[in-house]
């Protein structure tokens, strides 16, 4: 009887496939581009936008650029783009500054040294780290110092006046790390301190230095520091830079540390007295291990923006890549429309690297150590 | 037998003092200050004697002296016969000029762009995402050179300058010129009645907020205080007779006369920090609408908001909270990074007067001195505001 009822269905329909305008690629641009009518309008002015720019852009790096060229001849060329000639004929220059030829096995061995340490120092779940922090704060530092300078250990001397480039660049950032890191951890637990005056010294040096703009620290510390010292004391140039530079970063260091003591729970400190710790054994042991971690993706973005930083030292004189990249721009003998552009291309694109390399590893650090463990 | 216990008594005395916090922290304190005071006595004496070698007098008595120097772009009158401490007022003014338009470009641009990276358009949110990746990595001085030296300055002279928006404004490697709306004496009462609006417009808001509470009923006070803004202004411009007398920047023999105009280091300066500043912002931006959790515009939806006081009582409000204080900083920021003038021959404080006026006058101490303090009063007055608007908007609990 039931099966007489025609119009009930015996089997399942087939699956009809989905709308072409829901689906694939269709599906995609409607949802993500042709929404509504606004929608619509935006993609098409960025669409237009897109082809402006970018066969100009292609043109100008690659299609129309210079690689090869004894001069600049080649890049006087009414159509010529970017004088990567140029570039690839000052290379050594903007990497190590002044420094004689023969002599770039140093920098270039305190660099790679210094290169392993720091992945060693940052790729999480190695073993051993506490060696390599001590070889990365104490040991570098020293072995830096013989090798660029030279003087013993029958090396020749290389006068600080010689370096420069992205050597430069290099060795001011990573003593403002090493000195800030130390000091900002100090300054914050004197910051966040029971006794009055401490935590009053402390607000005010790192509060000042926050308050005033890097140019005019350097600017103390070139024109300041020779008064400050006895009669008589020369203090070198890159010293000088190094110092405002230090200054500087601590107080912010000071600031991204006390972030993360003021992200522990109270239970912590409690803890810690409670176990009948004392102060130095409680910050060692308990709070510095958990503070330090929670703010490593703040301490690398600070050591970006340092790095950035880094080349307000051109202005008091010193030749980092910046410097090196300005002082060559108006070269005669490369003189072209785009000489200074494709120096600021190169140094740009140096910079960028860096510090796009670290921000995403803080934004790595950021995910492994979002473990839940909030409040 | 006696003395032995006394001997105990006095070790323990002395052992309970070195353990006792009280005494402890006291002591640290005073060794510090002692410390300090030793350092800054230091200092001090080899000042003291590093500049009687140098036959240099210290004082603030070298201010009223002549400068003897010219400034290229000043809001306040200024001369080669003007005195340093009207150095130091030409250099607070341009600083505080540059800032103050770059804060207000940057807001704009910034907001603009946190927007755009979280727009449902595929192309736009890229496009937002490159301009901020790109921005950001690079350091600021780099940008400043590339505007100056090698747009500003490889711009066409001033014989073939840019035509822009039909011929008011032009572009060449002296500067930017713009139409100067010179307006007469009677558009004073054109902006009172700007100002008497927009203080009405205050009022006009607390009142409709208490007529919502109290009775419930809503009284649309932002369309008409748009009205308001609109029709008042206009009305007293006809009343008063007020007139533009806009004048256009017209080319002469050798140079633009008339209209406004901007030298090519302000023009560089202001794009180098706004385009460097906004991409600061529109990540705060973006991260303070990110942080509004979905289940806030779930809520407003299930309330039966609509969609514009679902923004503007929900998502918005949250938003500025965590928006404000990063925020800040970032003003900040660009307040102190405008120092970076001097590298392209911006005449703002630190380029003219710890620069110039420095190496002029020798007084190095005094002239940092000032220099630090002004940065310092405009950090802590700039932070004094948003803190007074953060805990305006921060959330009020129990």
């Amino acid at each position: 009887m039931s099966n007489d009822i025609a119009y009930v269905r015996k089997e399942m329909a087939p699956d009809m496939p989905p709308p072409v305008t829901q689906t694939g690629i269709m599906g995609w641009m409607r949802k993500n581009l042709f929404l509504d009518i606004p929608n619509s309008l935006m993609t098409i002015l960025a669409l237009a936008f897109l082809v402006w720019t970018v066969p100009t852009l292609f043109n100008f790096l690659i299609g129309n650029a210079v690689f090869v060229a004894e001069d600049g001849t080649l890049c006087r060329a009414p159509e010529a783009g970017a004088c990567w000639a140029y570039v690839i004929d000052r290379f050594d220059f903007y990497i190590y500054g002044f420094y004689p030829d023969s002599e770039y096995w140093r920098p270039n061995l305190v660099f790679i040294v210094a290169a392993l340490l720091i992945t060693h120092l940052l790729w999480p779940d190695l073993p051993y780290k506490g060696i390599s922090a001590i070889a990365f704060f104490v040991g570098l530092p020293i072995l830096a110092v013989i090798l660029l300078n030279g003087g013993s250990f029958g090396l020749p001397e290389v006068t600080t006046e010689k370096w420069g480039g992205l050597m430069v660049t290099l060795i001011i950032a990573s003593v403002g790390i090493v000195v800030s890191l130390p000091l900002g951890v100090v300054l914050a637990l004197g910051r966040r301190s029971h006794m009055p005056f401490v935590k009053y010294v402390s607000i005010a040096f790192i509060e000042l230095w926050r308050a005033v703009p890097l140019i005019t620290v350097l600017f103390m510390a070139s024109v300041m520091l020779p008064l400050f010292l006895p009669e008589g004391t020369t203090i070198d140039k890159i010293l000088r830079a190094l110092v405002g530079v230090a200054l500087f970063q601590t107080a912010y260091m000071a600031e991204v540390v006390r972030g993360g003591l003021q992200a522990l729970p109270k239970g912590q400190y409690e803890a810690a007295n409670a176990l009948g710790l004392n102060y130095f054994k409680s910050m060692y042991l308990i709070i510095l291990p958990q503070a330090l971690k929670h703010v490593i993706p703040g301490i690398v973005n600070s050591f970006i923006s340092l790095f950035k930083d880094t080349s307000l030292v051109s202005i008091v004189g010193l030749f980092d890549l910046l410097g090196t990249v300005q002082a060559t721009s108006a070269l005669v003998e490369w003189k072209a429309p785009h000489q200074a552009t494709t120096g600021y291309l190169f140094a740009a694109s140096i910079f960028w690297i860096f510090c796009f390399g670290m921000s995403r590893y803080s934004m790595y650090m950021e995910r492994r150590l979002d473990t839940g463990h909030k409040e | 037998m006696a003395k032995s216990q006394e001997q105990l008594h006095e070790r323990r005395s002395l052992s309970s003092l070195i353990y006792d916090p009280q005494f402890r922290s006291y002591a640290f304190q005073i060794l510090l200050l002692l410390v300090l005071v030793g350092f800054g006595w230091w200092i001090v004496q080899n000042t003291v004697t590093n500049l009687q070698a140098q036959n240099k007098t210290t004082g603030f008595d070298f201010l009223s002296n002549t400068a003897g120097f010219d400034i290229g772009f000043s809001l306040v009158p200024y001369s080669r016969e003007s005195t340093y401490l009207e150095v130091f007022y030409v250099g607070i003014l341009n600083t505080l000029l540059v800032a103050i338009t770059g804060i207000v470009l940057a807001t704009l641009l910034g907001f603009v762009l946190g927007i755009a990276r979280l727009s449902s358009n595929w192309i736009i949110a890229r496009l937002a995402t490159i301009y901020i990746e790109i921005i950001r990595n690079i350091p600021l001085l780099l940008q400043l050179f590339f505007w100056y030296f090698a747009v500003l300055k490889s711009m066409p002279s001033v014989r073939s300058s840019l035509e822009l928006v039909g011929g008011a404004v032009f572009l060449n490697n002296r500067g930017l010129y713009l139409p100067n709306p010179n307006a007469n004496s009677a558009f004073l009462w054109v902006q009172i009645a700007i100002a008497l609006v927009l203080v009405g417009g205050f009022f006009l808001q607390r009142w409709s907020i208490r007529r919502v509470e109290l009775t419930g009923e809503r009284f649309p006070y932002i369309p008409v205080f748009l009205v308001l803004l609109i029709v008042v202004p206009t009305v007293t411009w006809f009343v008063s007779g007020a007139e533009w007398n806009i004048t256009y920047p017209e080319l002469n023999r050798f140079n633009f006369q008339g209209g406004i105009q901007l030298p090519p280091e302000f023009v560089a300066l202001l794009f180098g920090l706004v385009i460097y500043t906004a991409a600061f912002i529109g990540e705060t931006v973006r991260a303070g609408i990110v942080s509004v959790s979905s289940g806030q515009t779930e809520a407003a939806q299930s309330l039966g908001l609509k969609n514009n006081d679902r923004l503007n009582l929900v998502v918005i409000p949250q938003a500025m909270r965590v928006i404000v204080p990063p925020l800040t900083s970032q003003y900040l920021n660009l307040t102190k990074n405008s120092s970076l003038a001097v590298a392209i021959g911006y005449p703002d404080i630190v380029n003219v007067f710890m620069g110039t006026a420095l190496n002029q006058s020798g007084k190095a101490i005094e002239v940092i001195f000032m220099t630090m303090m002004v940065y310092l009063t405009l950090s802590l007055l700039t932070s004094m505001i948003m803190n007074w608007y953060n805990a305006r908007i921060a959330l009020t609990e129990r």
